[in-house]
């Protein structure tokens, strides 16, 4: 035993500089990653920043009692189970079609213009993205309401407007991510064994047929994994991307939880309340991405572990 | 090879058309801003400008660059992105690096420990009580410090370092080279690429940062340019200081045309560094898919 614990403190202090190096980083994540998730124990207390989290009060799942009561609250959930849902049936699989189309320009000079285009929205902040918006959107300087004007149309106000802002919401999504999204697909469409398309044309099938029982089942995989992951975040539209939309007009459709959190608990001061909202918000996550796992293993065999 | 059917090549043709619309769609916005940037503001606010400037004038741009408070939030942009991606580089490969050698035991063990941060992450109050505790509330290091790695960019890093070759290390090991001297001489040197890659990831993310300064910094002397932009487009008045230089021409500049030509110079670094991005991140993409 001694001789074993010899051994292995030689070992350390033989590969100490490794080890050493090591050592900021692993505090980096303990400190700024782990330490929160603990302090997220504020959710079953009335935390007053005075008596910090060991003077405070317990209070059990009162908190959470009131989140299920709350108007608000449930008004936002259901704003943010909406866009999630949208987001999952409408932006989630725009990538695949887009790569399979890129995948069938032949010119690899005009193909390599068009994936520099698409790629590029993903690189804009959102606060620029949602000026741009606001610009192609405005009541009188706007394009899109030139565009309609032209048309007969009257002037709409697009982002005063709480019937628009999904929309919004969801296109603004699909305009800066779905180009960028593509990239893994590429990837994969690149990697499928071209004897199966020959294979294909010797047996008579079109190109449109060998994308149909070619591509598409060889992307499978691929689209199993991202969909998953895509589910574990269903709550998590980001904060950023819809903050830069909302103003008072449109508040009543487009607030979601992330953004309520922000101003009822960082604004408004009610600290163990958000912090019992953004946990109820992982476990959603976390149940979310397990029960996804255990239905795709199920029927597909794939699986995130 | 057949010759294709009609029915692919209407396909194929009308698959073109799409995509070009596509890329319109992504790129005209782009340039509707710019021209209405470089155009009077009777001419913007008469819905004359789409995507040529009328009335061409550099009067928005005047205006921004007149600004004081423009030019604040554009120093500490540039400088949290600079300093933030160097603490990000160091941060990120001094624990990439270690993690990624087999002599390091106990390699798994860290790997589960970056990897539950990313499927647990702490709501925003905890972490805002965190950098209350620290002093990092109203403090710029708020821009550095707490995202100084990102467990992604660990990951691809550490799957970098792995694939340098072994026996290289083991060699110069062997002939009395010390760790810091096969980091010196051995990895900086081989690893130049995954630096730039990352580097430009990170730099990219600094530039785009908005929501920790708005969560963490309530003085506006530390607001870097997203946060400025952001108020700038709550305002609807644009105020301008008798004594300057524009107010004269002020007819001129709208509170349009200076939004657009703050977008434009907000947006100009990352356009600029875009065609070495571009080079990078197809490839940074698949060693992290390959990863997860």
């Amino acid at each position: 035993m001694g001789t074993r614990l010899g051994d292995a403190g030689r070992y350390l202090w033989r590969y100490r500089i490794l080890y050493l190096l090591s050592v900021p980083g692993i505090l980096y994540f303990f400190l700024f990653k782990y330490v929160p998730l603990f302090g997220s124990v504020i959710a079953f207390q009335n935390y007053n920043i005075f008596k910090g989290i060991t003077g405070s009060d317990w209070v059990g799942l009162e908190h959470f009692q009131k989140m299920f009561s709350h108007y608000d609250f449930l008004r936002i959930l259901n704003n943010t189970l909406l866009l999630g849902l949208y987001d999952l049936v409408i932006a989630f699989p725009v990538p695949i079609l887009l790569a399979i189309l890129l995948n069938e320009v032949r010119m690899i000079v005009f193909k390599r213009l068009l994936q520099t285009i698409v790629y590029m929205p993903h690189f804009l902040s959102w606060v620029v993205i949602s000026g741009i918006f606001m610009g192609i959107f405005s009541m009188d300087a706007g394009v899109v309401n030139k565009a309609l004007g032209f048309l007969g149309m009257q002037p709409i106000y697009f982002l005063g407007e709480d019937s628009y802002i999904r929309s919004i919401l969801i296109g603004s999504g699909i305009w800066r991510d779905s180009g960028y999204g593509t990239i893994i697909f590429l990837a994969a469409i690149a990697g499928i064994n071209p004897d199966l398309y020959e294979a294909a044309e010797v047996d008579g099938a079109g190109r449109l047929k060998q994308i149909w029982s070619i591509t598409l089942p060889s992307l499978l995989p691929t689209i199993m994994i991202l969909l998953l992951l895509h589910i574990g975040k269903f709550l998590d539209l980001g904060f950023e991307r819809v903050f830069v939309f909302l103003n008072p007009l449109n508040l009543e459709s487009g607030e979601i939880l992330d953004t309520y959190i922000y101003k009822a608990g960082l604004l408004s001061q009610q600290y163990s309340y958000t912090t019992a909202i953004g946990l109820f918000k992982s476990v959603v996550g976390l149940m979310l991405i397990l029960l996804g796992n255990f239905f795709s293993k199920k029927t597909t065999g794939e699986s995130l572990y | 090879m057949r010759t294709p059917s009609v029915r692919y090549r209407i396909f194929r043709i009308g698959n073109l058309v799409f995509l070009t619309l596509l890329s319109l769609t992504m790129i005209l916005p782009f340039i509707n801003v710019l021209a209405q940037s470089l155009s009077s503001s009777e001419a913007i606010m008469g819905g004359k400008v789409s995507f040529w400037p009328v009335a061409f004038t550099w009067i928005n741009y005047e205006y921004v660059f007149g600004d004081a408070s423009f030019w604040r939030a554009f120093a500490v942009s540039v400088g949290v992105t600079l300093f933030g991606t160097l603490v990000n580089l160091a941060a990120t490969a001094s624990l990439a690096y270690p993690v990624s050698r087999p002599e390091y035991k106990g390699r798994s063990l860290v790997v589960m420990f970056v990897l539950v941060t990313v499927v647990f992450s702490a709501p925003l109050i905890p972490n805002f009580i965190l950098m209350k505790e620290l002093h990092l509330v109203n403090n710029p290091l708020v821009l550095i410090v707490p995202g100084a790695i990102n467990a992604f960019n660990f990951f691809v890093m550490r799957s970098f370092f792995s694939q340098l070759p072994g026996e290289l290390i083991d060699a110069a090991r062997i002939d009395g080279c010390g760790e810091f001297g096969i980091i010196w001489r051995i990895v900086i040197p081989l690893s130049k690429p995954a630096m730039a890659s990352l580097g430009i990831f990170y730099a990219v993310g600094h530039w785009n940062a908005y929501s920790t300064a708005l969560y963490y910094l309530n003085d506006p002397a530390w607001w870097p340019i997203q946060v400025t932009l952001k108020k700038l487009f709550e305002s609807d008045d644009i105020s301008v200081d008798p004594g300057s230089a524009v107010y004269s021409t002020l007819a001129h500049t709208s509170p349009e045309g200076i939004k657009m030509a703050t977008i434009i110079i907000a947006t100009l670094p990352i356009i600029i560094i875009y065609p070495f991005l571009q080079k990078h991140f197809v490839k940074g993409i698949m060693v992290g898919s390959v990863k997860s």
